[in-house]
């Protein structure tokens, strides 16, 4: 596209956008090029679009320069200072009122496996586990948090030993892009607690007769886990890894990783197609 | 999201009063729906008051029946054993709505004042008159697939989300609450909600800042036979496009008393008055079932997308009523 640029066009830049162009911070040579395109890009009549990347492109370069940047914002409305724990270490927050508990954990907290999808209720990808009980954190206030103990993913493993459900997930190929990972296995973590507490679903057969530690079908680990969507349709999967927590049954696990051999001998194979 | 001032209430006198000062405050609680619609630039709260730790989350019995704390939260609510045991229809409609994450999170109160989920209410760039009285309804001769049958004016043809709050007007229920001076009152729960009329920025009758403190269930004889019947596009967490709370009582093999509220049909949950008078004194019978059902719904006025939530209806109360004869939720 940049060869097709006709240098004999002559396009008016307004005030705002000549100096937005004049100001730019120094940027690496990435940027330079970069700036060269956008700013032709910004002549050709691309201006609204192409400025409002070049002014992204100037934040992010700030950020690059002081990672307190981060952590710094100019100025916060309505601030709220709240104590709660997070993964069992205390943390003190201030806030923009408005700051829900996701933005807090991933933008304040660096805690970025909580996933923000649809930020609506609507998927699950920001659950965590509050005061043990499974919760959308997109829907909770950073400020109404004080005093309250926070599990996110980052929390769950001891050290280098997964928590049995990351395990299983892993075990039984329950994802494949990822995104909604975090959130299927903060929830699943907090569903063994609630069969275990006798906690009743819509698809209960006899909600009256109360028992402790409810055996969960695949229809009731299902209907238990509506609240977490996953595009890329790994329900089969995901099903199995909670219902082998869940029931202690070891299941075989149906896949493995290649041996060096068995990758040097699809590579091989994969050059005498190509040569085809 | 419009910036807003954040407080969290200790007292309930405190909260509904600074609440009744503000025109443009309002309680916050689970949050699940309010937030949702400030971000959607829906809502445009200058204040929150954070109500969520006041002392309201009891679940007792009282005057023979059940007192649900305002605040306390769904989940414990549809589990409680007292719930559980006298009103399982209740647990059973609770435990149809949102999913589990949700359901930890909304309060009783909260629940009952969920807005609509019209999606012309949700975009800003439509017309509303929930919304913003005056503009006109979008739904009236647009997509209007997921909307009212029953009780619905030229103003607006939303209907009311809840599916607890079917149960709750099908158990009779009682709306516990305070106002500013202090002074508490009573609203039965058919009361509670409105049909939209001439104002559908009205959901309820509650007056600006006054506080659900509680919500109180009578004694009754259904817990045996009681039945929440939803019908949605997946199998869960979805909004109903109908659903049906059945219970009943007998008396040999009689029906005593009958009690059948639908949801995602109105503006507010709808109590089927018309098929419960059928049914008293007559056997628990198929056909009956069916004269009930056909009682109530050619009453229905189907806009022109959902004319399939009249045959839904009919079936949906026979199909209720079966499964509360068989036992249902016991």
């Amino acid at each position: 596209m940049a060869e097709e640029f006709d240098e004999s066009v002559e396009i008016e830049l307004t005030a705002d956008e000549a100096a937005l162009l004049e100001n730019l911070p120094e940027l690496s040579e990435l940027g330079e090029a970069r700036r060269k395109f956008l700013g032709q890009a910004a002549t050709l009549g691309l201006g609204a679009f192409a400025l409002n990347l070049l002014a992204q492109e100037q934040a992010f370069a700030a950020l690059e320069t002081s990672s307190e940047a981060v952590f710094a914002p100019v100025q916060i409305e309505n601030s709220v200072t709240v104590a709660m724990k997070i993964n069992g270490a205390e943390k003190s927050l201030t806030v923009d009122s408005r700051m829900t508990l996701l933005d807090g954990l991933r933008e304040k907290l660096e805690l970025t496996g909580s996933k923000k999808g649809c930020d609506h209720g609507q998927c699950g990808a920001c659950t965590v586990i509050i005061d043990g009980r499974r919760v959308l954190s997109c829907l909770t206030l950073a400020a109404t948090c004080e005093g309250k103990s926070v599990t996110t993913i980052e929390g769950l493993a001891n050290g280098d030993a997964l928590h049995p459900m990351q395990a299983a997930f892993i075990k039984n190929d329950g994802f494949q892009c990822g995104y909604c990972t975090p959130g299927q296995i903060c929830s699943a973590v907090a569903l063994m607690n609630e069969a275990k507490n006798g906690e009743i679903s819509y698809v209960t057969a006899n909600v009256r007769t109360s028992a402790k530690n409810v055996k969960l079908s695949d229809d009731e680990i299902r209907e238990r886990m509506s609240g977490n969507i996953c595009r890329c349709g790994a329900y089969p999967n995901i099903v199995a890894a909670i219902q082998e927590v869940h029931s202690g049954k070891e299941a075989a696990q149906t896949w493995n990783f290649y041996t060096p051999n068995e990758t040097l001998a699809e590579n091989k194979e994969d050059e005498k197609n190509a040569t085809v | 999201m419009r910036p807003f001032k954040f407080s969290s209430a200790n007292d309930a006198r405190n909260a509904v009063q600074t609440v009744s000062a503000n025109q443009t405050a309002k309680f916050l609680a689970g949050g699940t729906n309010i937030l949702d619609l400030m971000k959607e630039d829906v809502e445009r709260p200058t204040a929150l008051v954070d109500v969520s730790r006041l002392n309201l989350t009891q679940i007792k019995s009282a005057n023979g029946g059940l007192s649900l704390g305002a605040l306390a939260k769904n989940t414990d609510t549809a589990n409680h054993p007292l719930v559980r045991q006298n009103y399982p229809l209740l647990s059973q409609a609770i435990l149809a709505g949102a999913s589990q994450q949700i359901r930890n999170m909304a309060t009783n109160g909260g629940n009952l004042l969920q807005r609509t989920r019209c999606s012309y209410f949700y975009d800003v760039a439509m017309p509303c008159n929930k919304r913003e009285p005056g503009t006109g309804c979008g739904a009236l001769e647009g997509i209007n697939r997921m909307h009212a049958i029953f009780g619905w004016s030229e103003k607006c043809v939303a209907v009311y989300p809840s599916d607890m709050s079917v149960a709750l007007v099908a158990l009779d229920a009682v709306v516990k609450v305070q106002g500013a001076n202090g002074q508490e009152r009573s609203i039965p729960f058919a009361d509670f909600h409105r049909l939209p009329g001439d104002n559908p920025e009205k959901d309820t009758n509650l007056n600006h800042g006054e506080l659900i403190t509680a919500i109180e269930l009578p004694k009754n004889n259904f817990a045996g036979k009681s039945y929440y019947l939803k019908v949605r596009d997946r199998a869960s967490y979805a909004f109903a496009l109908i659903s049906v709370a059945a219970a009943l009582e007998m008396d040999g093999n009689k029906i005593k008393q009958a009690r059948i509220a639908m949801g995602g049909v109105a503006h507010k949950p709808w109590r089927a008055m018309e098929a419960e008078k059928m049914l008293v004194g007559k056997e628990a019978t198929e056909a009956n079932f069916k004269q009930a059902a056909e009682a109530e719904m050619k009453g229905a006025k189907p806009l022109e997308h959902n004319k399939f939530k009249v045959e839904l209806g009919n079936r949906g109360i026979v199909r209720a009523l079966q499964m509360a004869m068989n036992g249902g939720a016991a």
